[in-house]
């Protein structure tokens, strides 16, 4: 798909006007406002979609203007598949968000406007391809993240905020250090170009010219800006250790809130991965893959066990979207690990990019649904979310505890669902790449159906206390903005091709690039 | 017709003073059309010459004898601080609606002191350059002894005496520069080719180099300017922090540097580990940094943690300077702009949004207050200035910033990491400040309801937001005055080999 018209850009801007509108409208029409706004960009995006030619492995609909030269700045924006796929999950998860926040009266004209900033902010991260460009958004994307948590989260939210602001800072500090390294070297900020340096050599020949450090070689250098970078989406994703933050942030903030974030926020460290870290420092990758796959393990196995340890339903879903996300991670360090070239393992390297892009999909709509759940189940317990608050909830409302089923059925990827493909594929993937690191990450599977069957168990099956006994069940109107995200559970479940069709140039493309 | 920035405000001032001193709005009225107009002239100076090449505005004889001339003119760097000023300038009087004591007053010295600013930006003969300067001074002591707040006596006496201690090495330094060339004439152009012995270049440069740094406010001579923010009413510390400081930093590049730059060669021996003035002053530079924005972190009063964070950031413009490449110079410059803009807006909330609503600038005491329910708009303005004012990308500062860490990064590799962190307490600093004001939780409800935000307020926060938010997304808008400036031939003499 080509056109000279700012096709992507105006995607990206949309939801920022849609943000200036509500604050304008008043508390009355700010709901619908955000919800148009939502909606448009949902309907944007699928257009795109429609238009755009997954054959294709180029970047689609670019825009290059120079800003400033002397510092490497530029505008340059461009689709391909993965970051279409982002721009769907985005939308989707925002538009579910504000379906989620339609009756909560706390939530005003600025909470509306702040989550339509934090659109444009993931808009703009996923399609920008200069680096002081996608630095812009990275971090305004932080600023409303910040604010939806620090004003409408829970009693813990100052902490919450403060921790999750702090660690994310600090990340980005070092992504930034090593740019500017990366910068002085070579002279550009450009992501696609850096990735074309750093496969035909020159960007370690730059780095050895002109990086002059303790006298260490352009190896050792590239390292150190490697681990910058990795720190910066390690903390976002989050991989294992740098995931101190996520539990209370996730479970402080409004479940609408959390809905974004775990949805289409958490994502920004995976496409990190995937479009910087993987392209630009594949040697780097491959050095220490070892190391990144054990932190993949321990990514998927130990926040599953957490989950199960964890008394409050939001907790348990927060270590979940850590261990979901942990098989995304696993994927990618499985492929850049491997050496060989052969023609089998190509097809392996991209059945695992096809299972990522799969699972943060498959994520993406999973987890923003269970956090609506929760909101809903919150709005009618009166704030109570603990595992053991609950039981039988299916006799009294048992269209809420089927579609929730449903939900937690596919982020435990039950053949059929929404998280069956992704993870398969991944495991098909990294199975012949790392059997060891498969084997070991498919104890975290085993340990994530038991903490969501957990679930079922004591929320939904046992004795219905007395007091639940009038828990209203999902009105009509409900379920019909629910429907549409448990119908994608089943389309995608079932004919997982509309993803892994659209990616396939990319993941082709992604795995030319891995040749060590 | 840039010259009419200067006789504009002059005679303003003049106006304002003639006015009649029973109706206020019309002294606001008056100011507020005189600041338009050097903004008008400002603006359209800036579109007509977009080359950033030295133009002439204004140039006659003034005293003859001794080669003096009454010489206007400017070169890119001039017009990105012309423009500066006519916007701060703005923006002040829109913050200053409030001022009901002796009025014409007022404002008949804000305008002198804008007059006397532009004068200063646009001189080009040395002396006359230094007429401007002084003049500058004089305002300002009277606008913070009459209308400023704590310690307003004190304060304005320290800003005075601090100015006339740096003006007297200044002084020296001119004079000896017009001996020792024997071209008698005190033209910055000339003079700006002429060979200087190195020798003379060796100390000539420090001595004029710190006179104008002082005002810039550098370390360890910053203690003027956190006391005189803190006191100056709200208009004046816009001024102080957002414009006059800028006067020592342009000082320091035009007359320093450019006239001297052999005196930032090295010394051929080292001392404490020191082999070059750029190396001193670098140092100088970066302990500003760390040093104002750690002193920040632990005041207690609004307005001085803005003071101290000023010093912090001016930092950054010394620490651009001493690079000698052309990137950290032009991030200099533009540093000096973004944080005219940045620290007018945080004076503006501090002093006259919060404080003339509260009577209180101390952080325990406003925590206690529900300020975000009071003044919204006060709250989303802060928290924006705030977001400048660390760096975040998307505002003017980060390009700054990032300018001349990476000018520094060639220059003085170490350094940079040092300032790098700097930034990191500047974060901690602005949380802080921020939790404390507007999102502190107090258990009390208000009490009574706060008077509403003007209409005057408002306009001057969305001028000043506009600037900072523009510059930051569309940096060639400054960059192309600023780069060709540093190019053409009046910093010849600086260029050498590893220019870049």
């Amino acid at each position: 798909m080509s056109s000279n018209l700012p096709l992507v850009s105006a995607l990206t801007l949309l939801p920022f006007v849609g943000g200036i509108v509500v604050l304008l409208v008043g508390r009355s029409a700010a709901r619908l406002t955000a919800a148009t706004f939502a909606t448009v960009a949902v309907a944007y995006t699928g257009w795109l979609w429609w238009h755009f030619q997954s054959a294709m492995t180029i970047m689609q609909l670019e825009e290059v203007h120079a800003l400033e030269p002397s510092i490497g700045l530029s505008y340059h924006v461009g689709l391909d598949g993965l970051s279409l796929l982002m721009l769907a999950i985005s939308s989707i998860t925002v538009l579910m968000s504000v379906a989620a926040s339609w009756n909560n009266p706390k939530q005003g004209p600025a909470y509306f406007a702040f989550l339509l900033f934090l659109e444009t902010g993931l808009f703009g991260t996923y399609t920008a391809l200069n680096f002081l460009h996608w630095f812009l958004y990275w971090e305004l994307s932080l600023i409303p993240a910040f604010f939806l948590i620090r004003m409408w989260g829970g009693p813990g939210r100052a902490r919450a905020a403060t921790q999750f602001f702090v660690y994310t800072m600090v990340g980005s500090i070092t992504l930034l250090l090593a740019f500017l390294a990366i910068f002085l070297a070579s002279g550009s900020f450009d992501f696609l170009e850096l990735t074309q340096m750093a496969q035909n050599g020159q960007l370690a020949a730059a780095i050895g010219q002109n990086l002059h450090w303790r006298q260490w070689d352009s190896n050792h250098i590239t390292m150190y800006l490697f681990y910058g970078a990795f720190l910066g989406f390690a903390v976002k994703t989050p991989i294992v250790p740098f995931h101190g933050w996520l539990a209370s942030a996730y479970s402080e903030a409004a479940p609408e809130t959390t809905m974004v974030l775990t949805g289409a926020l958490s994502k920004m460290g995976v496409y990190g991965f995937l479009r910087i870290l993987l392209p630009i420092f594949p040697e780097q990758m491959w050095r220490i893959h070892t190391i990144l796959l054990w932190l993949a393990i321990a990514t998927i196995v130990l926040p599953a066990f957490t989950a199960w340890a964890q008394t409050d339903l939001k907790r348990m879903f927060a270590y979940g979207s850590i261990n979901h996300l942990g098989y995304c991670i696993l994927g990618i360090v499985a492929v850049a690990g491997s050496s060989g070239a052969e023609a089998s393992q190509v097809s392996e390297k991209a059945a695992a990019l096809t299972g990522v892009m799969l699972q943060l999909f498959s994520h993406g709509i999973t987890a923003a649904a269970l956090f609506w759940f929760l909101a809903l189940l919150e709005r009618r317990s009166g704030g109570l979310t603990g595992l053991n608050d609950f039981g039988g909830l299916r006799r009294a409302m048992p269209v809420f505890s089927g579609l929730m089923g449903i939900t937690l059925f596919a982020s435990l990827g039950l053949p059929g669902l929404l998280g069956f493909p992704g993870e398969f594929l991944i495991f098909k993937g990294v199975f012949p790449l790392d059997w060891w690191a498969a084997a070991l990450a498919l104890l975290g599977l085993l340990m994530t159906a038991v903490f969501l069957l957990t679930i079922v168990q004591r929320v939904f099956s046992g004795e219905l206390p007395d007091h639940w006994k009038k828990m209203p069940d999902l009105t009509v109107a409900e379920q019909c903005v629910l429907a549409p995200a448990i119908f994608l559970m089943f389309v995608v479940g079932l004919y997982p091709q509309l993803i892994s069709g659209m990616v396939h140039g990319t993941v082709m493309q992604l795995v030319g690039l891995v040749r060590y | 017709m840039l010259a009419w920035t200067i006789y504009v405000s002059f005679l303003g001032a003049v106006a304002v003073t003639l006015a009649s001193g029973k109706s206020p709005a019309l002294i606001r009225m008056l100011a507020l059309l005189t600041t338009l107009a050097g903004l008008g002239i400002a603006m359209i100076a800036v579109e007509h010459d977009r080359s950033g090449q030295l133009i002439t505005v204004a140039r006659a004889p003034w005293i003859p004898s001794l080669g003096i001339e009454y010489h206007l003119a400017a070169d890119g760097i001039s017009l990105v601080l012309v423009l500066l000023t006519g916007i701060a300038a703005v923006a002040g009087v829109l913050f200053s609606w409030n001022v009901e004591l002796r009025i014409k007053e007022f404002f008949a010295l804000y305008l002198a002191l804008i007059g006397a600013v532009y004068g200063v930006f646009l001189s080009f003969d040395l002396f006359q350059l230094f007429v401007f300067y002084e003049i500058a001074i004089i305002p300002k002591y009277f606008l913070i002894a009459i209308w400023g707040s704590t310690r307003r006596e004190y304060a304005a006496m320290k800003l005075v005496l601090y100015s006339f201690g740096g003006s007297a090495l200044v002084l020296a330094g001119i004079v000896a520069a017009y001996v020792v060339s024997g071209e008698r004439t005190l033209n910055l152009e000339t003079l700006s080719h002429f060979p200087f012995p190195v020798h003379f270049q060796m100390w000539a440069f420090p001595l004029v180099f710190v006179g104008f740094a002082v005002l810039a406010g550098m370390w360890p001579f910053h203690t003027w300017a956190p006391t005189g923010h803190a006191a100056a009413p709200t208009a004046a510390s816009m001024l102080l922090a957002g414009v006059v400081m800028k006067l020592g930093a342009y000082g320091c590049l035009r007359v320093a540097i450019m006239l001297f730059p052999r005196g930032l060669d090295a010394w051929g021996f080292h001392v404490l580990g020191f082999g070059s003035w750029q190396q001193v002053f670098a140092l100088l530079a970066v302990i500003g940094i760390v040093y104002g924005a750690s002193i920040a972190l632990v005041q207690k009063d609004l307005k001085f943690v803005i003071g101290y964070s000023s010093v912090s950031h001016m930092g950054f413009v010394l620490l651009g300077l001493m690079t000698l490449n052309q990137i950290g110079l032009s991030g200099a410059v533009y540093q000096m702009f973004s944080h005219g803009i940045i620290a007018g807006l945080l004076f503006a909330v501090v002093g006259r949004m919060v404080y003339d609503r509260t009577h209180t600038r101390d952080l325990g005491e406003l925590s206690r207050l529900p300020l975000a329910k009071l003044i919204p708009f006060a709250a989303i303005t802060f928290v924006l200035a705030l977001m400048a004012s660390i760096g975040l990308p998307g505002f003017s500062g980060f390009i700054a910033e990032l300018e001349v860490l990476i000018g520094s990064w060639h220059a003085f590799p170490w350094m940079s990491w040092i300032a790098g962190s700097g930034i990191l307490i500047g974060i901690a600093f602005s949380w802080r400040a921020l939790e404390a004001t507007f999102l502190g939780e107090p258990a009390t409800e208000p009490e009574h309801a706060l008077p509403a935000i003007t209409l005057p307020e408002r306009l001057g926060a969305f001028l000043l937001l506009a600037s900072t938010i523009a510059l930051g997304l569309y940096p060639k808008l400054l960059m192309n005055l600023i780069l060709p400036a540093l190019s053409g031939p009046l910093f010849e003499q600086l260029r050498r080999g590893d220019w870049r």
